[in-house]
């Protein structure tokens, strides 16, 4: 990666360049070792937000009209006609639409996991790319959690699973595991909302004291009246480590409870104690895959690559290669412990993954989340490589969507009666509301990138700050002060 | 004897070694809980709803074939695992009959209980009911009309039940055997049905019930149907 190439020029520093070139080994060049005054970098990142072209704008008139065509168009068809209009049938009662709210719930896990965990384990290369996995969380659950309410069959009574005093005098079944689901649902919407505000407050006050008009009162606002006192950083980092800390078990819990949905049942093949970590794992690996795709085309579109550099793509394809083994080894922990069994129905079920109708699905979900990754991220040219690394990534959440979708649609056609055996396919109006949502995601993406600042600045400036590059004889080693 | 303030413990008893596979408790069971007509597209994609559905199993080969029926009824399961995983409470074990009861006014139509249901005997309302001339003119007026997006499943036809119980109360006398009579045993032509209160001893169900060819649906998956079937050797249906 030559160092031209970025838009932002970096001050000439010849013994810090002459010194990364020189270790290629040791990553340097994720610290962001090559400062540039604050006010140029606020105003870069606040000019960034506000160009919004002609582009721009069809890509969201685009996103809004395929949005509108999902929520409003098909899934409006389908509360006044009836489920019916979906592929659904006997016996596979769930289909396309838990299959989606699975897929997005496992998205949402890379904020909390980049973001937190790295936080916690003070992995230094996180700080620029905090909010934008941030923001995907909020966003994707936004998205997920529409799912359970599409697929109900009388959708305007949703609120009855809600425990409030009610004339009914009926409270919810507490021990569904459908209630749980919702229960950790909202509490990591609520968690991880409230983590993405709170770093984002020192920011808000920076894009207040340097924009005007509107943006100036909507941040200012935000900013709850930030002044960057001593006693408000100390505040605000207890607060941000109190959450990072609390938001992990969280996270852990919403997605085995999602599993639970399928673990919990007595349907052959989702009976498995397996399903908690394996769905963990499976929603990290796919999680962490999207961050880096959505964080590359922000890159690209926005111009942020002064922020995000190939070292920080580096760093998330070694957690994504991790990911990938620990996704195949409870796959295949799961899949020959079933198998060796050999118990007629789960027979049948892995015959239709291996040679019937599944097939097509089952091999591609192995090749891309086992094949490629294994084959690619061991190599650090791919995993600097932007291009490589987009198609690596949006082929690993490709394979875990069809995973998905074969756990959930497809282990329900076969069930312990032959006789009840079915098939499914999914309807028009069931892959509408899919690219619907979809088109939500990036939809609230898009327009978010224009309204809050996809970098924390202040974290990158804290960075920089903390590191610095030493000369210890002849050679300068990049060192840390810990500000805390 | 059973009194009218006992709780009852009831019963079916269905006799494979006796069906024939006519359906007639099929029909039976349409007319009487008012179950939806859905038209043929629907049944070709698997949408077919009925309470009570004879599945035919084929056996032998051919031309040596022969066809077993089972009629499959809601299992009324003690332990029934579409109980606990509905978050509304739509369905739940009743007190009074310790029945799996269906509440359709709760139900938001998950579909959970459906999935978890071993048997695969809950139906699901994809469209609102619309039954063609003259369909329309035969609800029965004891039975609610379903509407879309929600579940339903046989119920042992609880109001034959109910009915029955109020009579016995107000002439003062305990339920007489066989007095409550479920749509698909009055309708069943060779008598394969047999229902009744299974605490009486001396009632049909409970000698029967005893029979050493009885066995349980699924029996391994513990979920303790209140439905026994009998069947010794295998059904010889000639011609089919």
């Amino acid at each position: 990666m030559s160092k031209e190439s970025r838009s932002a020029p970096r001050p000439a520093e010849p013994d810090q360049a002459l010194a990364l070139e020189m270790r290629p080994g040791i990553l340097s060049d994720q610290l962001l070792l090559d400062p540039r005054p604050v006010g140029d970098m606020n105003r870069y990142i606040m000019e960034a937000m506000q160009r919004t072209g002609k582009g721009f704008w069809i890509l969201v008139a685009i996103l809004a009209s395929l949005v509108l065509i999902g929520y409003g168009g098909a899934w409006g068809y389908q509360v006044r006609w009836g489920m019916g209009v979906a592929g659904i049938r006997r016996p596979v009662f769930w289909g396309l639409y838990i299959a989606n709210f699975v897929f997005w719930i496992g998205i949402s896990h890379s904020g909390t996991f980049i973001s937190a965990v790295l936080r916690v384990f003070k992995a230094e290369f996180r700080r620029p790319i905090t909010r934008g996995s941030e923001m995907m969380t909020t966003f994707s659950l936004i998205v997920a959690g529409l799912f359970p309410l599409i697929h109900l069959g009388r959708t305007w009574r949703f609120y009855w699973m809600i425990p409030y005093f009610n004339q009914r005098q009926l409270w919810p079944n507490f021990h569904s595991p459908l209630m749980w689901d919702m229960m950790a649902i909202f509490t990591y919407l609520t968690g991880s909302t409230l983590y993405l505000y709170l770093p984002l407050i020192p920011d808000m006050a920076m894009a207040r004291n340097i924009t005007t008009g509107w943006r100036k009162r909507v941040y200012g606002t935000l900013a709850l009246g930030w002044r960057g006192s001593e006693s408000e950083w100390h505040h605000l980092k207890t607060a941000i480590k109190i959450f990072a800390f609390v938001i992990m078990p969280v996270m852990f819990s919403v997605h085995t409870i999602v599993s639970w949905d399928f673990g919990m049942t007595l349907v052959e093949g989702w009976h498995s104690t397996i399903f908690g970590p394996y769905f963990v794992t499976g929603a990290i690996f796919s999680g962490v895959s999207a961050v880096i795709t959505v964080l590359l085309i922000v890159r690209k579109t926005m111009k942020l690559d002064y922020f995000l550099r190939p070292e920080h793509f580096d760093a998330l394809g070694k957690l994504i290669l991790v990911f990938s083994f620990a996704w195949t080894y409870f796959w295949f922990a799961e899949f020959i412990t079933e198998w060796y069994g050999g118990e007629p129905v789960i027979s049948a079920l892995i015959h239709m993954q291996a040679r019937g109708p599944v097939a097509v699905l089952w091999y591609t979900m192995l090749f891309f989340n086992i094949v490629v990754p294994w084959s690619t991220l061991w190599n650090r040219r791919i995993r600097r490589s932007t291009t490589a690394m987009l198609l690596i990534t949006i082929g690993i959440n490709i394979g875990m969507y069809l995973e998905r979708y074969i756990i959930v649609a497809t282990f329900l056609t076969k069930g312990r009666m032959p006789f009840n055996w079915g098939i499914y396919n999914p309807s028009i109006v069931e892959l509408l509301i899919s690219i619907g949502a979809l088109s939500l995601f990036a939809l609230l993406y898009v327009v978010a990138s224009r309204l809050i600042p996809l970098v924390p600045v202040w974290e990158v400036q804290e960075g920089q700050l903390s590191h610095s590059l030493r000369p210890i004889g002849r050679a300068l080693v990049p060192s840390v002060v810990d500000l805390e | 004897m059973s009194s009218p303030t006992e709780n009852h413990h009831w019963t079916m008893i269905i006799d494979l070694d006796r069906c024939t596979g006519c359906q007639a408790c099929v029909v039976a069971c349409h007319v009487e809980n008012n179950v939806t007509y859905v038209g043929e597209e629907e049944v070709a994609m698997g949408r077919f709803m009925h309470w009570l559905l004879i599945q035919r199993y084929w056996g032998g080969e051919y031309p040596n074939m022969q066809a077993r029926f089972s009629p499959i009824p809601c299992q009324q399961c003690k332990e029934a695992p579409c109980e606990p995983v509905c978050p509304v409470y739509a369905t739940y074990h009743s007190e009074q009959e310790m029945l799996n009861i269906q509440v359709y006014n709760r139900c938001i139509g998950v579909r959970f209980c459906a999935n978890n249901c071993p048997y695969k005997v809950r139906v699901f309302n994809w469209f609102n009911p619309q039954n063609p001339e003259p369909l329309d003119q035969m609800l029965n007026p004891d039975v609610t009309v379903r509407s879309r997006g929600v579940i339903e499943k046989c119920t042992f036809c609880i109001h034959r039940i109910r009915r029955a119980e109020e009579d016995a109360r107000y002439e003062g006398r305990p339920v007489r055997d066989g007095e409550v009579q479920p749509a698909c045993v009055q309708a069943c032509p060779p008598e394969a049905f047999v229902f009744g209160d299974r605490n009486d001893p001396e009632s049909r169900v409970a000698k029967m019930a005893e029979s050493r060819r009885g066995f349980r649906l699924l029996d391994d998956v513990g979920t303790v149907p209140e439905v026994v079937y009998l069947k010794r050797g295998v059904t010889d249906v000639e011609g089919i």
